[in-house]
């Protein structure tokens, strides 16, 4: 069974709006999954869904055992501005009373995996946009978590940085075996960070399709990459 | 250079008023007891100087006091809100009413219950009337506005309401705290003002009763004298509040921050 299966799920929202409505499909274990969609297409809300942080009007969320743990990474870093960014990273970890000692190390090597080592006791204000998505990508990942949750995470940053952080976040979920669900509008890197791609509609958002790519390493520029992208446009662009 | 100028020009202007005042006084001949000149305001202040400074005390104590009670109300009261919306919709509106009201109309009813002979708590109750609300409403704000994904994020790490209170909304308010402290500080001086001309003779004995005897009895420079050493107070206050603002805020709220250039 797939760590989680979601079926016919719908959501509507207070004012009437129906986000989603016949949301079906699956996660396995340590896949990367994009849900890729047009904006307002309930691609935010399926993951508020998942996190538990929002519940389903219809249809079922199941897990294959308990929910496993999770990591929340949002669109903005969502740090604390008063905090360090050793403190900010080891929020999860005070929160789940882990001594004190324990949790400046897991911190600390969380920062240096995002490469900030030098940055532990910079507050946020001192760091750029990419500074800053690194430490919340760094406090998720701190937590040790078995499902990470992402949201859009490097939308507001240019393009280096976008790509720097992909090739990180590809090697850390691969290293920690996270299962990933990562929300993006971005057809290129929906295709070079995910296993699969779930294509979503507009607003009612359900999956239209469902797209494995190949397994292994991708190059950006190489004609195999060119290939799987085109396939994941033409699956968004298709009307429904 | 700029940081002088802007020191140094509101004094220029301050001096050069001062003299326009005592020149206008002497040649137009204006009797004391209708405008004294500056240095007759200073002459009075020198004379009584040892009877205005306990003046002063008196009158700061019941400040401090009415600006304690109400920050510990005020800033109870929001977090209470903050953690029950049915609390909220039950009493706001009457701190609303509370605030509306003019303290002068409430002021001779709460020196009756609490009583003269505990006057300096029935002035301390008036000046935290004053004060209670720009906290309570600033505070409830503040913590109404801490960052919603920040809370989801806690929310997801199994965060008590307590922990999200303390970690989270409490520091996200204390911007919009700090900024009610200092409306707050020269509110609760206005409410022991209004309070010691209510209680009039015989009980209080801060700067507001030296202005009210003062007048009565035309010594008009004691009065000025009286009155800057209040206005001195209010800006006292205003300064230590925003000095506090400052320590805290500096390094990582954007009022404090500088732009880079």
């Amino acid at each position: 069974m797939s760590l989680l299966a979601l079926d016919r799920v719908a959501k509507r929202f207070d004012n009437g709006t129906e986000a989603l409505k016949d949301l079906s499909f699956t996660v396995g274990q340590g896949e990367f999954v994009s849900l890729l969609g047009p904006s307002g297409c309930g691609k935010s809300t399926a993951l508020r869904l998942i996190a538990g942080l929002a519940s389903p009007d219809d249809g079922t969320l199941q897990w294959k055992d308990a929910r496993p743990d999770l990591g929340f990474v949002f669109q903005e870093p969502t740090l604390m501005p008063w905090a360090d960014a050793l403190t900010n990273v080891r929020l999860p970890l005070d929160l789940q009373k882990i001594a004190h000692g324990e949790a400046e190390a897991r911190a600390g090597n969380a920062l240096a995996r995002m490469g900030l080592a030098s940055f532990a006791r910079a507050l946020p204000r001192e760091l750029s946009g990419g500074m800053k998505m690194r430490v919340s990508i760094a406090r998720a990942l701190a937590a040790r978590p078995r499902l990470l949750l992402m949201d859009e995470p490097f939308a507001a940053l240019d393009e280096p940085s976008r790509q720097g952080l992909n090739d990180d976040l590809k090697r850390l979920a691969r290293e920690d075996s996270i299962t990933v669900i990562f929300v993006t509008h971005s057809v290129t890197e929906a295709t070079y960070l995910s296993d699969r791609v779930l294509v979503m509609t507009p607003r009612p958002g359900r999956i239209k399709a469902d797209i494995a790519l190949p397994p292994g390493p991708r190059e950006r520029l190489s004609p195999a990459f060119a290939q799987s992208q085109k396939r994941v446009a033409d699956a968004l662009l298709e009307p429904t | 250079m700029k940081r002088a100028a802007s020191l140094l020009l509101p004094l220029l202007l301050g001096l050069a008023l001062l003299g326009l005042w005592e020149g206008v006084v002497a040649v137009r001949h204006i009797p004391p007891y209708v405008l004294p000149a500056p240095s007759a305001i200073a002459r009075a202040l020198i004379a009584n100087f040892a009877s205005l400074m306990l003046s002063l005390l008196s009158t700061l104590t019941v400040t401090l006091e009415g600006f304690a009670a109400a920050l510990v109300a005020g800033v109870g009261l929001a977090i209470a809100f903050s953690q029950s919306r049915t609390l909220e919709r039950m009493l706001y509106p009457y701190a609303v009413v509370l605030q509306v009201t003019p303290v002068v109309a409430i002021a001779p009813l709460i020196l009756i219950w609490v009583g003269f002979e505990r006057i300096d708590l029935a002035l301390a109750l008036i000046a935290a009337l004053v004060a209670f609300f720009p906290i309570l409403s600033n505070t409830t704000l503040g913590l109404k506005s801490a960052d919603f994904h920040l809370i989801d994020l806690m929310r997801l790490y199994g965060a008590s309401r307590w922990q999200i209170l303390w970690r989270v909304r409490l520091p996200s308010a204390l911007p919009y705290l700090l900024g009610a402290m200092k409306i707050a500080g020269g509110l609760s001086l206005i409410g022991a003002v209004v309070a010691e001309f209510v209680a009039g003779s015989g009980t209080a004995t801060g700067l507001a009763w030296r202005i009210v005897e003062a007048g009565n009895r035309l010594e008009i420079a004691t009065l000025f004298a009286a009155l800057l050493l209040l206005a001195l107070l209010g800006i006292a206050l205003f300064a230590g509040f925003s000095l506090l603002e400052w320590a805290l805020l500096r390094r990582w709220h954007e009022s404090a921050l500088r732009p880079q250039p």
